[in-house]
Order: C-alpha cells, then structure tokens, then sequence
C-alpha cells in the first residue's frame, strides 16, 4: 500500500487498526471505554479510527461501510490522487443491498475501490451453506463486470499477490475489484456468543492444526532459515508483553468526564469561536 | 432585490456555492441533463459540467454512502432525493453514518454534508411520497435540520447549509417551489441555521409554524384579523434544530396564547417537543394549554378530498384558533 491508499472495515476492526501502525495502547484503551482510547471512549470495539493514518473506521452496521468505501474512492478520484480505497467486509455483508449498489455505482463510474470479503464461514452464527446461494461469494462481482477472484486466506503470499493486482487494476485503470479472501475464527462471533450450537470443536481444532495463517507463515520462515526457535520464541514474548502493558494502561487510564459527554457531536459545538449559527442544539430532559 | 421564486432562490444557492468552492458538488437522481425533478437544478450541468452535477442511478443507499464517503474525506456534496421519502431506503448512511461518525470517531472525523429535496405532502401522490421525516432527522443527535419557508430563507440557509462543517438535512417543499419572494442577489447573503423569524407581529396568540404552514398561518392570521379583529403573532421556525427557543418564549411571553402547526403526523412530531419546551420554560405566561394542528394521524391519503383535509389547512388551523380565544 501507498500513502495515498486508504482502508474502511466493518466491526472487526483491531487487525486492521494495528496494520494501518494504530497503537495497541489506544486500541485498548477504547474497548476498555476509556478517556485515552483512540475514539476517546466513544466509539467502542466496533468504532476504531484513525484519519491520520487513512483509516476511516471500524463501522458497526454490516454492509453500511461498503457505500462509504466507494465515496472514499470517489473523493481520491475526483482530487486526482493514484490512490485507492480497500473496503474490508465479512461474508454476511454480501447479503445487504447496499454492497450491490455499490458493486454498480463502482463499476459504472470507474471507481478504485477494493471490496475484500473476509469469508470466515459465519455470519454470526449462520454459516454460508445457510445464508449465501451462488457462491463463491465474490462471483457476485461479475454481475457488474467486475474482476473478481477467490484465495486461500492462510497462504499469506497469495493474499499480498492478490492485493498487488487488485491495486496495480485500481491505480492504473482505475478500476474496482471484489476479493474473497476464505479465513475463519477461532473465538464467538462477540462475547455473547457462547459458540456452542453452529459449529464443532473439531473443526476449529482442523483449522487451528493445517491452516492457520501465523503458524504456517512461521514455519515457512523456519524453513527459509529466516527464524530461529528463539527468534521464533522471542517474538511472541514481545507481542504478549505488548498486549499486557497495554491491557495495564488500559486499566490505569481514567474514564471519559461526564462533562465531555456532549462534545464531539458537531463540529460547531466543539468550535465555539468559529459558529454561525444559533440556537439549541442540544435538549436536556431537564435543566 | 429581484422577485424570483423558491425554486430559483434555491438554484442560485447551489450555483454560487458550486462556484465557490471546489469541493462542493450536486449528486442525486436526474439532477443533471433532466435539469431535476423539480428543476431546482436547471442549467447547473450546462455551467459547471457533468464532474459537478452527477445524474446517480436510483440507487439512494450506494449515492448518499458515497457522499457521506467523500465529506469524509474533506468534499462537500449536496445531495438530492427526489422526494424526502427516498431516503428511507438510505436510513443507515443518514442515521448511522453521516450523524454518528464524528462522535464515534471522538470527533476526529467531520461530515460536512448537505442532504435536501422536497418533504410534503399536499400534492396527492399518496403515503410513500409524502413523508415528513424533520421529526426524527431532529431526533439523530448530529444531524441539523431546516424548512425554509419563503425564497429568501431557501437561498440563505441553503448557502448556510453548504457551508456548514455539520451534516444538514434540508426539507424542502414542492408547492413551495413556485412561491415568489424578494431575494437578495448578494453572493454573501447568508441565513444563519437556529434563526427563527417573526414573519408577521401580533399580540392576541401567537401560531408557530415550519415550512409551509407558515403559508396557512399567515393565512389565517389575516382571516383572524379582518372577520374577528384578532392579531396573531407567526413565528417561522426556519430551523428544527438547532432551535431558535428564545424567540419561541419571546413570542409566548408576548401573547400568552399558543397554537402550533405543523405538516409532521402528530405523535412524536416536532411541535410535540416545542410543547414540552414551552410548558417547562414558560407555563406561567400561558393562558391557556398549548393546542397543535398536525396532519390527521393516518398514512397519507391519496384522494385530494381527504388530503387536503389530512394536512393542516385554512379552515381547521382558524377552527383551533378560535378555540384558543
């Protein structure tokens, strides 16, 4: 990716937060609802953003970020950028109306935007033999002349290949891709889910066992003798150190004042000196 | 001033602030070689191009997510339902994407964006295009809301819409569209959102009114005057929210008798919360409980029999008025 390039997901947002260079300290901190979050507490698991970084968040409602993602593309076509949107969806997302539209508005208008359905099997807790007809899912992008392809999401060099292209077809042709990328979860759909009743232990012990992305990746890297076990061991303390200090800043950390409840609403509120306008804007049940 | 009309005071708004800005574009259905439904649009394609003015398929969820998309990204589109009531099918990037964006993202994230067209009935098109959506629009904390109702308040706070850095949802009017009115040809002439305006002084009770029923106020605030010598105070709200509540206590204070008309169903209508506010801030000036017209608490009806009883009209605005004297 290129800093002109640009990223929009749905509600599973952390991987994409720390690939975009997102801290885990904020990251954290807003799913603990706290003051230092990235979203100041406001936004939530579901509602990570960090502009300066091109990432646009982190939407919470399936499919509605699909339409965002093509405005996205639109504004960097429009202001002459070689940049492009990569739009994050699950495979549940492919069922809402609004993907299709956006499927032909980013067809018909020669859009850079890359639709990369994260096809974990699930939707919640329907899998795809119950919620999809005429799969693959990404097919659905032929009914807009839209290059589509299908790959395999634990063979970390087919995915990178894949997004090349879709970027080099967006870039340079300024044109639209759909990229089902086939993952899956290990954990519930959220922390409701007690994940008892639609699938079986056995197959996430399969996948964990043959196609896990991090574990295959290591051992190619063994391999390629570019890790050692105790790289390999390292790595993971860092990363687990990581997470605990900032699982502990996260804690430390105060919560959002009362008083800030009503900021960050309008801009206007939140830039007195330049309003122009008047009035109420906000109505109190009482005061 | 020259005398145009609504529908003409709204096209200057757009060309000049097309012309001023960049990043402001027109984006909707048949607004650009159709010259638009209602031809608010007429001859904006011919003077900015089709870059500016994009025609978009009947497609309201893909288009107003695409424009909320690129404000996102620091553009400025307006964008035009043929009717108020097609956004519906565009809910969840009004209601969601555009109104909660900047508050989930702890205000890193402005939406400066103008959706608008008409939201009225009165022009017997039946339940499905006649929709008046102000209430809930004004319940979406993010949102701004406004019904100019004269050619001078369309262009004003269009222009003030346009340049807003807020989300603004502006409801228009088709039978509005041909009213005729002076309007500044000013390039700077700005209404400010939360204004409300007197739009004709009394003493005796004050109507207060949104969008058209202000027409029908002023109306009956003449039949008030000439047959029984009663003098009505109008207050146009202009803007929903923000809201002008001081000029509504002003002209409360003023007459102590108050009558509300809007176009909005009753339940959970506008005026159900200008009535929550004035008991709370001014029950000791009323002289009598708050009464409302709204439009007959049923879909809207096609036959113009029905219809023109359903919204508030002439007749059963002074009927209510007469109750409250």
């Amino acid at each position: 990716m290129s800093q002109d390039d640009h990223v929009i997901t749905a509600y599973r947002d952390h991987g994409h937060a720390i690939a975009v260079g997102m801290e885990m300290d904020e990251c954290m901190a807003e799913l603990y609802g706290k003051k230092t979050g990235c979203s100041k507490g406001k936004g939530g698991s579901m509602h990570f953003f960090a502009p300066d970084k091109n990432f646009w968040g982190g939407h919470g409602i399936v499919g509605g970020q699909t339409p965002l993602g093509l405005g996205m593309a639109y504004a960097l076509k429009t202001k002459g950028t070689k940049g492009a949107c990569l739009c994050f969806m699950g495979d549940g997302a492919t069922n809402q109306g609004s993907f299709y539209e956006s499927l032909n508005l980013a067809s018909l208008w020669n859009l850079p935007v890359i639709y990369v359905i994260e096809n974990n099997g699930y939707s919640m807790g329907t899998s795809e033999s119950r919620h999809s007809a005429g799969e693959p899912l990404a097919r659905r992008g032929e009914a807009f002349d839209i290059d589509w392809s299908v790959h395999q999401g634990h063979d970390l060099y087919e995915v990178r290949s894949a997004i090349h292209k879709a970027l080099s077809r967006a870039r340079e042709n300024s044109r639209p891709s759909v990229l089902e990328i086939v993952t899956y979860r290990y954990r519930g759909h959220s922390v409701a889910d007690p994940d008892q009743t639609y699938r079986s232990k056995e197959e996430i012990e399969e996948y964990k066992q043959n196609k896990d992305a991090i574990n295959l990746f290591r051992d190619t890297l063994l391999k390629e003798g570019v890790l050692t076990d105790d790289k390999i061991q390292a790595l993971d303390k860092a990363a687990k150190d990581e997470a605990e200090a900032s699982a502990e800043f996260a804690l430390a950390s105060p919560f959002p004042d009362v008083s800030e409840l009503m900021d960050d609403v309008y801009w206007e509120t939140d830039n007195p000196e330049q309003k122009s306008s008047s009035g109420t804007i906000f109505f109190e049940s009482s005061r | 001033m020259a005398e145009i009309t609504y529908r003409e005071a709204l096209n200057q708004a757009l060309s000049e602030e097309i012309s001023r800005d960049s990043n402001v574009v027109l984006m909707g259905e048949e607004v650009a070689q159709f010259k638009g439904s209602y031809k608010v649009s007429e001859g904006l394609l011919e003077k900015f191009g089709s870059e500016r003015i994009i025609d978009t398929p009947i497609s309201e969820a893909a288009f107003s997510g695409l424009a909320v998309g690129a404000a996102m990204m620091g553009m400025r589109p307006v964008v035009e339902f043929m009717f108020w009531s097609f956004s519906y099918v565009a809910f969840d990037q009004i209601f969601n994407n555009a109104a909660s964006v900047r508050y989930m993202s702890g205000g890193l994230v402005n939406v400066p964006i103008v959706f608008r067209g008409p939201a009225n009935g009165g022009t017997n098109v039946g339940a499905t295009h006649s929709h008046t959506p102000e209430n809930f629009a004004a319940n979406t904390p993010g949102l701004k809301v406004i019904c100019p109702s004269t050619p001078a308040d369309a262009k004003g706070m269009m222009k003030a819409a346009i340049r807003d850095n807020d989300p603004v949802c502006v409801m228009e009017n088709t039978i509005l569209y041909n009213l005729k009115g002076e309007v500044p040809e000013d390039e700077n002439f700005i209404i400010p959102l939360g204004k409300a305006r007197v739009a004709c002084e009394g003493n005796d009770l004050s109507i207060i009114a949104h969008g058209r029923s202000v027409q029908v106020a002023l109306q009956v605030a003449e039949t008030l005057q000439e047959k029984h010598g009663v003098s009505v105070e109008v207050l146009d709200l202009r803007s929903i929210r923000p809201l002008d509540l001081e000029a509504i206590l002003e002209t409360v204070r003023k007459t102590n008798r108050v009558l509300l008309v809007e176009e909005n169903k009753p339940f959970c209508g506008v005026d159900a919360q200008i009535a929550f506010l004035i008991q709370e801030h001014a029950f000791d000036h009323l002289d009598a409980p708050v009464k409302r017209i709204s439009a007959i608490d049923v879909p809207q009806a096609y036959s113009k029999a029905l219809e023109n009883f359903q919204i508030p009209n002439h007749d059963r605005v002074l009927a209510k008025a007469m109750e409250l004297l």
